[in-house]
């Protein structure tokens, strides 16, 4: 298959405010009560995952590493567990980033779903090398829904970085 | 003069050099903190940071609550007011009996020479969130260590125990349910006394009682309280009743499923009870004879 060239946007510099807005708000939906729902997307996993292939100078596997010791505690979960996953997370997007912007979004998303697949699997090999039990196979839906996510999560991250600086009428980007 | 590159180029370690320092520097807290328990004082450093994400996190649940509750109405209020009457009702005599029942129990004790049971002072607490963690049962609660909360204490609601407080924080604390993987408790069947260890980890939040003689005196729908010999929870409060037991000639042990009598999905309020009974210290060790100067084996060979 031919990969069609299509007409890329020019795009404003991201803002780091928006950046640390979009993280933290990601953080306060993983950590809403969710009641030990299965299959709760990880969105910061995603936004995180956003941020390392589309702004790779600005967010790297440190930040990643710092979301995760911050979300291992407000989970109550094994110290060290989601930092491993989110730097393994950001390393790999990292490695992917300059590909996977040329591919349609619907690939991209096909992308997503193997990095934060493996980032999973690798929290499920670590939690039962400590002594947990399996949880159920719905643990890996999240995933999926976070890949299904992909395409919105693009449009409203990228949203700011859309709009004209200086909006003229002759010349309308 | 050495040649630079210019700062623009300039973008730090590698990135695989950065990933084996973060990865190792996670392996490393993962280890002391499931094998040492070293981590704890990160923890507290982390969640003092992490709070008030988590209530800001907890705004969208409180005002759901605060809505549902407004427009439930007088209607559900006037009904759960009437039951609560009525159960009220229903327990009256019985605890217009405990006083005098207690009372008799303590004189008895006394003239037996048993130690008197003391009553416990307890906390009222609020459970904020259940853990997202998939890997275990907790929940996390609004009291901490400011309101003397300490690790250990077992956490009761109105009709059952529903665990024990594993790590307590400056302002909240993490409670452990009975049926996660790693908690056990001490348990009695109310109707002849028979004690056993119940173990969390069973399918759909259900409990295990394990080792137990294929031929034990245990029916279905018996209730199994806490027989308070681990000196943790006081004994008598009710746990679980049996669920379903498999008796299998081919094990000399039989599969017996509990049901937990109380569960957290109900309501958010609990009680931390103080675990100050005064249980006297184990029986010292009998004398080591190590304590005389040491004599190895080698060192007799050579004499």
């Amino acid at each position: 298959m031919e990969l069609q060239a299509q007409p890329q946007r020019i795009l404003l510099p991201a803002k780091v405010s928006f950046i640390v807005l979009t993280v933290a708000l990601a953080l306060l939906f993983n950590l809403l009560p969710w009641r030990n729902t299965a299959g709760v997307p990880d969105l910061t996993a995603a936004v995180l995952a956003f941020w390392c292939i589309h702004q790779p100078r600005r967010v790297g596997i440190g930040v990643a590493w710092t979301l995760g010791l911050l979300l291992d505690v407000g989970n109550g979960a094994l110290l060290g567990q989601h930092a491993l996953g989110y730097a393994v997370l950001a390393f790999l997007a990292f490695a992917v980033h300059r590909r996977i912007l040329w591919f349609p979004l619907a690939q991209q998303a096909l992308h997503l779903l193997l990095l934060l697949l493996s980032t999973q699997l690798l929290t499920l090999v670590i939690r039962i090398a400590a002594g947990a039990g399996f949880p159920g196979w719905t643990y890996f839906a999240g995933s999926f829904i976070c890949a299904a996510l992909w395409p919105v999560l693009s449009f409203l991250l990228l949203l700011p970085q859309r709009q004209a600086e200086m909006i003229d009428e002759n010349r309308p980007i | 003069m050495e040649h630079q590159p210019p700062p623009f180029f300039n973008r730090g370690p590698a990135p695989l050099v950065r990933l084996t320092f973060f990865v190792s520097l996670a392996i490393l807290l993962m280890v002391l903190d499931a094998r040492f328990r070293y981590a704890e004082s990160v923890r507290q450093v982390v969640a003092l940071a992490a709070y008030p994400i988590q209530r800001v996190a907890m705004a969208p649940a409180d005002l759901f609550h605060a809505v549902a509750n407004y427009f439930g109405g007088t209607a559900a209020l006037q009904e759960e007011n009437a039951a609560l009457k009525t159960k009220q009702l229903r327990v009256a005599p019985e605890l217009l009996q405990l006083e005098a029942l207690k009372e008799e129990n303590n004189q008895l004790r006394r003239l037996l020479d048993a130690q008197e049971r003391t009553p416990r002072k307890s906390v009222f607490a609020e459970i904020l969130y259940a853990g997202r963690d998939p890997f275990s049962r907790k929940v996390v609660i609004d009291k901490g260590s400011q309101s003397g909360i300490q690790p250990g204490q077992p956490v009761i609601d109105d009709v059952g125990v529903i665990g024990q407080v594993t790590r307590v924080y400056l302002l909240m604390s993490e409670v452990t349910l009975l049926s996660d993987k790693d908690q056990a408790i001490p348990l009695q069947v109310l109707r002849n006394g028979l004690r056993a260890v119940a173990y969390g980890g069973a399918e759909g939040g259900m409990l295990d009682l394990r080792f137990m003689a294929a031929n034990a005196d245990i029916r279905n729908g018996d209730t199994l309280v806490t027989s308070g010999i681990d000196g943790t929870y006081p004994p008598g409060l009710p746990v679980a009743t049996v669920a379903r037991i498999e008796r299998d000639a081919a094990y000399a042990f039989a599969k017996i499923t509990l049901t937990p009598t109380a569960g957290t999905n109900r309501y958010r309020q609990v009680l931390v009870l103080s675990s100050e009974a005064k249980a006297p210290p184990p029986p010292a060790e009998a004398e080591e004879p190590a304590q005389k100067p040491p004599k190895t084996k080698r060192s007799r060979k050579r004499e």
